[in-house]
């Protein structure tokens, strides 16, 4: 089988169940194509000796009832791996090696899966282009020179480029689903608590949540069902029943009250985001949803609290990173001073920036103003949510304002670069699930992504919402392989 | 200064000052296992042996909280009969040091475990009521070691993520001695909880001393300084005389009080300006939010408070009650917990007077002597108890009880045993101790020819030499009854 990496996970692992293909195949097909795209710089480090053994190993003695038998995949390199170098994008950790590894993680590899390595992310998952990564650019496959979005970029161009079958991302305001969307590709941001945060570096932990990125739902419903587990070592994952998202996956969606947020339509959106959403909305009719317009008043202000929440918490969370412990350190004079050297040359500009926010918002006199009412908003922006959905099942807006830009455009104007998670913030600070599925393209062919916000715990409402939208959408990728010689 | 017998007061000129001191007790959580990770808490392991991922900060680790920990806070808590809050939060106090791996400590701000409670002190002219205005759970730092290398400063994470709990007094002690009775009332509750050993040499229980001083009569408080990390209670004394008289010199010159931070120096014996209130860290306290409100239910603290036993103020007043103690003995015996057990067993099967002499008399003695805790004494409750009931049977008289007490401190020896092999029963033969009267009388005719023209004080010397002959054994009273026949 020639066309093994255009297979989706679900064929995968049906053709490996079925004998048809065996891990290593698989493996070294994933492997090879990983290879061949160097220039879009997905990977930080890769995993490929390894993984090849382990899947030689899996063939050897398959288990065939594990949900990914020996299913090659590279993770976001936010996740902690066992032995295997985890930098989250920074050079302050450019030399450090876990000796423990990710819940998240740790569910995949028990459920047969093989590691092929770190997928590139923006400097500790702050970014929305990839581009603050000390690690380079990612590009993005559907045109050179285009961003694959951020944080998660190196994930969504891995997988939109078919390096990896699946991947994992985190999503702290937006980090899966405005990747998904400028790749064309699925990315689920799951209920906060969902997922164990244990073992992922962190950025804001109000706000981060694990969640699969994959070519399609049906792939994006089995690895939420792998993920999401309850685990006493985060005091913030809850204990749900969790649905097996894959078996009970259903298109019919017929009488699902479908809400459209008036606030979404915001000034100076293209004209292309308002179309898309039009037809977005007569897919869910034609699935024989019905539509119900619904006001989420303070979605104004949810960028903004965004940007004092994440930071604020970002500052704190960033303070182990001091040269002490692990990690890089500058050499200094005194204890301060290599703090200050260390922190310096060992973060970007983005990180500094935030920390620097952070630092303001927390500080006494500043407190009450910022935090404390970004605290308070936060809890109107849920209420608006909970008010909702007295009336709706989900919500369908625009993943993103507009379609992925190109490298280096918005680096200089950073408000500019945070309007792009106008539409996936509010989800974050009111913990809610939310879906991105690819759902047409603009004038220039670049894709455009729908989003599907759902109640808490309600993942398998908003996967079979978009499992069904996903039919009568047929999207198809416009990726032409530019970057292998 | 002076110092009348109530108050403590210092003179300057014609004016006389008071001292208002507060203190932030700093008492190590009795736990096996650390505040927020299951890493061990031993005193004195070898440095960084009891550090998990947690502890030492490692990318994405997270904090859970110790339920046994919380459990302590709240016992201490009904303790110090404090208000327990249902609803208390965990934020992050930020600041960079070498030994403080998260980079922030996760403590309690705005909403502590517990809130206001008292404690009783029993000073010389009284009972002094002592206001708790908080209690809260918080995580140790580790420990930075400056002196083992020149260039270099080494860290210790064993202590890192210790649970502590912060216990905050209102600013109602008023002199050294106060002082003294507080953190000894506090140690002895808490080691009644088996909430905190007390273990001050260790760093079990420190303190900052919160120290202001204003003229006597005045309801205004004077402008305070911060005393940090002081950890005996003679150093506290010392530390609060030192800083109060620095404080009336000040005032008296002229000058103002800065509120600030300062050390105590222990071999100078003076306190030094650490950092002002202007370089105050701002530690920017947020809730945590790896961590949720910590919730407990009504029915989670009535069962805690059906664990608690009974504490010193109870004991005393039932020793005082059913025993007819003195309070001065009662507050003794209950100081401790270890030595009312002792106390409560000796007293099991044998006479509570008697034992209460013995244990605040000879016992103590013995022990201070030795430099050894109660809890270590060579002579078991069990063994007293023997004695005094050899003691109130009449077999060995107090004098001889004494000689055998002393052997026994030599090693626990059952006190029956060393009255047989020593041969110490008390003579109590009437026939035995004339005929040992009538010798002396013999060996000394011209004496009692004297007492018998009149020189009565001679009785005592022939009391001597009877008990001398017998070699302390004869019984004293029959000794003095048949003496006064045969003279």
């Amino acid at each position: 089988m020639s066309d093994i990496t255009k297979q989706s996970l679900s064929e995968l692992v049906e053709n490996i169940k079925g004998k048809k293909l065996s891990s290593s195949e698989v493996t070294k097909a994933f492997v090879e194509r990983s290879k061949k795209s160097k220039e879009l710089n997905s990977y930080i480090t890769e995993d490929y000796a390894n993984a090849l053994n382990k899947a030689k190993k899996f063939d050897e003695k398959p288990n065939l009832d594990l949900k990914l038998p020996g299913i090659p995949m590279a993770v976001k390199d936010l996740f902690c791996t066992r032995d295997l170098r985890t930098t989250a994008g920074s050079k302050i950790l450019n030399n450090f090696v876990p000796t423990y590894e990710s819940t998240v993680t740790q569910n995949i590899w028990n459920e047969g899966a093989i590691l092929m390595g770190k997928l590139n992310c923006d400097e500790f998952a702050m970014g929305s282009s990839n581009e603050t990564s000390f690690f380079g650019n990612v590009q993005n496959p559907i045109d050179k020179n285009l961003v694959p979005g951020g944080s998660s970029g190196g994930s969504s161009s891995a997988v939109a480029a078919q390096l990896t079958p699946i991947t994992i991302g985190t999503d702290t305001g937006g980090s899966i689903r405005q990747p998904a969307s400028f790749t064309g590709t699925v990315g689920l941001k799951p209920t906060y608590g969902s997922c164990s945060r244990y073992g992922i570096v962190a950025f804001a932990s109000s706000l981060d949540q694990a969640g699969p990125m994959a070519q399609n739902v049906k792939d994006c419903a089995l690895l939420q069902e792998v993920i999401s587990t309850y685990d006493e070592k985060d005091s913030t994952s809850i204990d749900f029943k969790r649905n097996e998202y894959s078996k009970e996956l259903t298109k019919d969606i017929k009488g699902k009250k479908i809400g459209i947020p008036k606030e979404y339509r915001v000034d100076g959106m293209p004209k292309e985001i308002e179309d898309l959403w039009k037809k977005g909305i007569e897919y869910a009719k034609d699935c024989g949803a019905e539509i119900i317009d619904i006001s989420l008043p303070h979605t104004n202000y949810a960028l903004p609290t965004y940007y004092i929440v994440a930071p604020a918490e970002a500052s704190s969370n960033l303070a182990r990173y001091d040269g002490v412990k692990y990690g890089f350190r500058a050499e200094g004079e005194t204890l301060i001073d290599m703090y200050e050297k260390t922190r310096s040359e060992g973060f970007g500009a983005e990180v500094q920036r935030r920390i620097m926010i952070g630092t303001y918002v927390l500080s006494s006199g500043y407190y009450d103003a910022y935090y404390l009412k970004a605290q308070k908003v936060r809890k109107l922006i849920k209420n608006d949510f909970d008010d909702a959905y007295k009336k709706v099942d989900a919500i369908l807006t625009p993943s993103t304002p507009s379609s992925a830009f190109k490298i280096g455009e918005k680096t200089n104007d950073p408000v500019s670069m945070y309007l792009n998670d106008i539409f996936t913030v509010p989800v974050n600070l009111a913990g809610l699930p939310g879906i991105s599925i690819p759902a047409g393209h603009d004038a220039k062919g670049y894709p455009l992504g729908l989003q599907i916000i759902g109640k808490a715990f309600d993942e398998q409402n908003i996967l079979n919402i978009a499992y069904a939208m996903e039919e009568k959408i047929n999207f198809k990728n416009n990726i032409n392989d530019w970057w292998i010689k | 200064m002076s110092k009348n017998k109530s108050e403590y007061l210092i003179n300057r000129h014609d004016n006389q000052y008071e001292v208002v001191i507060g203190l932030e007790v700093h008492a190590q959580v009795t736990s096996e296992s650390k505040l927020f990770s299951t890493s061990a808490t031993k005193f004195g392991a070898e440095p960084n042996t009891q550090v998990s991922l947690v502890d030492a900060a490692f990318p994405g680790m997270l904090p859970v909280i110790n339920e046994y920990c919380v459990k302590q806070a709240i016992k201490t808590g009904i303790g110090l009969k404090a208000k327990i809050n249902k609803r208390s939060v965990f934020d992050r106090k930020n600041y960079f040091y070498a030994d403080l791996p998260q980079g922030y400590q996760i403590s309690q701000f705005k909403d502590p475990i517990v809130g206001e409670g008292k404690v009783i002190l029993d000073m010389p002219n009284g009972q002094k009521e002592v206001g708790i205005e908080r209690l809260h759970l918080e995580q140790d730092a580790g420990k930075s070691i400056h002196d083992l290398d020149p260039k270099n400063t080494f860290v210790d994470l064993n202590r890192s993520g210790v649970a502590l709990m912060e216990i905050v007094s209102k600013p109602d002690l008023r002199s050294p001695d106060e002082v003294n009775a507080y953190i000894k009332k506090l140690r002895s509750i808490m080691r009644y909880l088996g909430t905190c050993d007390g273990n001050m040499q260790e760093g079990s229980l420190r303190a900052d001393v919160n120290v202001s001083v204003r003229k006597k009569g005045s309801k205004e408080f004077g402008t305070r300084c911060e005393i940090k990390n002081v950890n005996s209670i003679k150093f506290m004394q010392m530390a609060i005389e030192y800083e109060a008289n620095r404080q009336v010199d000040l005032i008296e010159d002229g000058q103002t009080i800065d509120q600030e931070t300062r050390l105590f120096d222990t071999k100078k014996n003076e306190t030094r300006s650490m950092r002002s209130k202007e370089d105050a860290h701002d530690y920017r306290y947020f809730p945590d939010p790896d961590l949720l409100p910590l919730e407990v239910s009504d029915d989670f603290i009535e069962n805690l408070k059906s664990e608690i036993p009974e504490l010193p103020d109870e004991k005393k007043k039932r020793f005082i009650e059913k025993f007819k103690l003195s309070p001065y003995e009662a507050n003794i015996l209950v100081s401790d917990i270890e030595t009312s057990n002792y106390f409560e067993n000796v007293i099991k099967k044998s006479d509570v007077k008697l034992a209460t002499n013995w244990i605040i008399g000879e016992l103590f003695a013995a022990l201070n002597e030795k430099n050894l805790e109660i809890s270590e004494s060579p002579i078991s409750a069990g063994n007293l108890s023997k004695l005094i009931n050899l003691i109130k049977d009449g077999t060995i008289s107090g004098k001889i009880a004494k000689t055998v007490f002393e052997q026994m401190m030599k090693g626990d020896k059952d006190p029956q045993k060393i009255v047989e092999e020593k041969g110490l029963k008390q003579e109590s033969d009437p026939k035995a101790l004339e005929a040992l009267i009538d010798k002396v009388i013999d060996d000394n005719r011209d004496k009692a020819t004297e007492y018998k023209s009149g020189k009565v004080k001679l009785f005592g010397f022939f009391v001597g030499q009877v008990m001398k002959v017998s070699g302390g054994k004869a019984n004293p009273q029959l000794v003095n009854e048949i003496l006064k026949k045969k003279l």
